[in-house]
C-alpha cells in the first residue's frame, strides 16, 4: 500500500524565511513566508549580516506556524529538506542547521536541497505539470535556462553571462530612482510609459546559444540617463522603465521559446521572481498559442523564494533515494549539475 | 606607480583585464572602483581570462564573493550591496584576502577598514564619449610596482 509521504522544507537563503509542509511532492498544507523586504528596503538590497541575523529570530516561530497551519506535528512529518545552496551563506547555515537538528532529532531523513531546483519544482506544485518541460528561471541572483528531462534531472541549456534579469531590473530601479525591489517598481511604472521610446540594444548572442547578457543594457539605460540630464532635458523615467523591460522580455521570451524549439520540447514554464513580471507572462501567453506549446506558470507566491518549492524538490529526491548526510555543509555559489 | 589607458569598447577593457590578469601572482588584491555600469565585471572577466580561467565570472552582487578555481583560484567579491564593513566578517573575509588565490574587490571604498595596504587600486571613468572608458591603474607596494611596470 503506498503511503503519503509528508516533507518540512526550509528555505532561507536570502530574504526570506520560510517554512512549509507538502505532501507527495505537490499538495501544498501550508506555506508560512517571512520577509525581510521591508529591514532591506532603506539599504536598497539584501544585507547579508542582517539577512542571517534575522533568519535566527524568526525561523522557530515560522517552522512552528507552518506544522499549525497544516493541522500536524513534527511526529508526523517524514522528510525534512531544506535549501544548502546557492545563496547568502551565513543565511544558509541557519536554514540548514535548524532543519539538520530537526532531521537528527527526529531520526528522520534529510534531504539537502538546491535552490534553483527548488524554483523549478514550484512548478509541480498545487497542479498536475511534469517533466519533459524547458524552464526559464529568472531571479535575483540567478537566470537559467534548463531542460527538465525528468524529476531531478536537468540540462542547463543557457544562463545569463554577467548580471541576473532581476538584478538588472534592482540596479536600473535604483537608477531611475524607484527603490528596492525593482522588478514590481518597475512593472508598475511601465503600465505608464513608452516601451518604444528608447532602442536599447538587445543581447542576443549566437544562434543555437541559449545564454544572455543583461550588463550591457544595464550600462546603456545609465548612460542615456546621464546623457539626457546633462543636456538639460526633462526625464520620463516611466519611458526608461517600459523601454528597459520591454528589452528583458524580448530577451527573455525569445530564448526561452528558442529553446523549446530546439530540444523539440513543447511543454515551457518560468520560475523565480521575475516570473512574476506581467509583461513576461503576457508576452510569453501570446508566444505559446503562436507556436502550439503547453505554458505554464507556478502560483505567483511560488515564484518568490518560498518553503513549498524546497519541499516539493526534497520529496522527488527523496523517492529517488537521494538523501543528504548530516555533515552536508551550506555552499553559497552552488552550481546546477 | 601610476598608469592610465584609455579603452573604446567593452572588448577592450577586457584586454586590459586581460594583460592584468596574466602578471598576477597568488595573494594579489585588485581593487575596482567606478559608477554603476562603467565596466567593473568586464575588466574582471579580461583578468580571469588572463590567468587562465574558463568559467563564467557573473556579477558577483547577489552572492557577494564568487570563487573560480583555476591554477591559481580567482575570488570576485562585489561589495555594492553591503552597508557597514562589519558586514563582512560573516562570509571570512580574511580567508580570502589573506589567503592564496587572487582577490578582486568591486566597490572597495564600502568596506575600506577591511582593505589590505598593499594593493593595485583601479578607478574606471567615462571618457569623452559614452563608449570611452579612463582606466587608471596605480600600485600601493613594491610587489605591485613591478606588476604595473610589466604592463607597459
Amino acid at each position: 500500500m503506498n503511503k503519503d509521504t509528508v516533507v518540512l522544507g526550509i528555505e532561507t537563503s536570502c530574504d526570506e524565511t520560510s517554512a512549509s509542509v507538502v505532501k507527495n511532492g505537490k499538495a501544498v498544507l501550508s506555506n508560512v513566508i517571512y520577509s525581510q523586504i521591508n529591514i532591506h528596503k532603506k539599504f536598497g538590497g539584501v544585507v547579508p549580516e542582517i539577512a542571517s541575523r534575522n533568519h535566527i529570530e524568526v525561523i522557530g516561530n515560522v517552522v512552528k506556524e507552518a506544522l499549525d497551519e497544516a493541522s500536524i506535528t513534527l511526529d508526523d512529518i517524514d522528510v525534512v529538506a531544506v535549501t544548502y545552496g546557492p545563496g547568502l551563506v551565513g543565511a544558509l547555515l541557519v536554514g540548514l542547521s535548524y532543519g539538520k537538528a530537526l532531521a537528527y532529532g527526529k531520526g528522520i531523513p534529510f534531504v539537502g536541497v538546491n535552490h534553483i531546483e527548488g524554483h523549478i519544482s514550484a512548478n509541480y506544485l498545487d497542479g498536475d505539470f511534469e517533466p519533459p518541460f524547458i524552464c526559464l528561471i529568472a531571479s535575483g541572483g540567478h537566470s537559467h535556462i534548463v531542460f527538465v528531462k525528468d524529476y531531478g534531472e536537468y540540462e542547463v541549456l543557457g544562463r545569463t553571462v554577467d548580471d541576473a534579469a532581476g538584478e538588472a531590473f534592482d540596479k536600473v530601479a535604483r537608477a531611475l530612482g524607484l527603490g528596492y525591489p525593482g522588478g514590481p517598481k518597475i512593472d508598475e511604472i511601465s503600465k505608464n510609459g513608452d516601451p518604444y521610446k528608447y532602442n536599447f540594444p538587445k543581447s542576443f548572442m549566437e544562434k543555437d546559444n541559449f545564454d544572455f547578457s543583461f550588463s550591457g543594457l544595464k550600462t546603456a539605460v545609465i548612460n542615456q540617463l546621464h546623457k539626457e540630464r546633462q543636456n538639460g532635458n526633462e526625464v520620463n523615467i516611466a519611458d526608461y522603465a517600459a523601454s528597459f523591460q520591454m528589452n528583458v522580455v524580448d530577451v527573455l521570451s525569445s530564448k526561452l521559446i528558442e529553446a523549446a524549439r530546439y530540444k523539440n520540447i513543447n511543454k515551457i514554464s518560468i520560475a523565480g521572481g521575475v516570473a512574476s513580471n506581467s509583461l513576461l507572462r503576457e508576452r510569453l501567453l501570446k508566444l505559446a498559442d503562436e507556436e502550439g506549446f503547453m505554458i505554464h506558470f507556478p502560483k505567483q507566491v511560488y515564484c518568490t523564494d518560498n518553503g513549498a518549492m524546497i519541499a516539493s524538490a526534497g520529496y522527488f529526491d527523496y523517492i529517488r533515494g537521494k538523501v543528504s548526510g548530516l555533515d552536508l555543509n551550506a555552499i553559497p555559489y552552488l552550481k546546477l549539475f | 606607480m601610476k598608469m592610465s589607458f584609455k579603452t573604446k569598447s567593452p572588448i577592450e577593457t577586457e584586454k586590459i583585464g586581460f594583460k592584468l590578469g596574466n602578471l598576477l601572482k597568488r595573494g594579489s588584491i585588485v581593487l575596482i572602483s567606478g559608477e554603476l555600469g562603467v565596466g567593473k565585471t568586464v575588466l574582471t572577466k579580461g583578468i580571469a581570462k588572463g590567468m587562465g580561467i574558463d568559467d563564467y565570472v557573473t556579477s558577483p552582487t547577489f552572492m557577494i564573493v564568487n570563487e573560480h578555481l583555476g591554477d591559481i583560484p580567482l575570488y570576485h567579491f562585489d561589495v555594492y550591496r553591503i552597508d557597514d564593513y562589519t558586514e563582512l566578517y560573516d562570509i571570512g573575509y580574511e580567508e580570502y584576502f589573506y589567503g592564496d588565490g587572487v582577490c578582486v574587490i568591486e566597490w572597495p571604498e564600502k568596506i575600506k577598514p577591511l582593505i589590505p595596504e598593499e594593493n593595485i587600486f583601479i578607478r574606471i571613468d567615462i571618457g569623452d564619449s559614452y563608449d570611452e572608458r579612463i582606466i587608471e591603474i596605480e600600485s600601493h607596494g613594491e610587489k605591485y610596482d613591478e606588476v604595473i611596470k610589466e604592463m607597459k
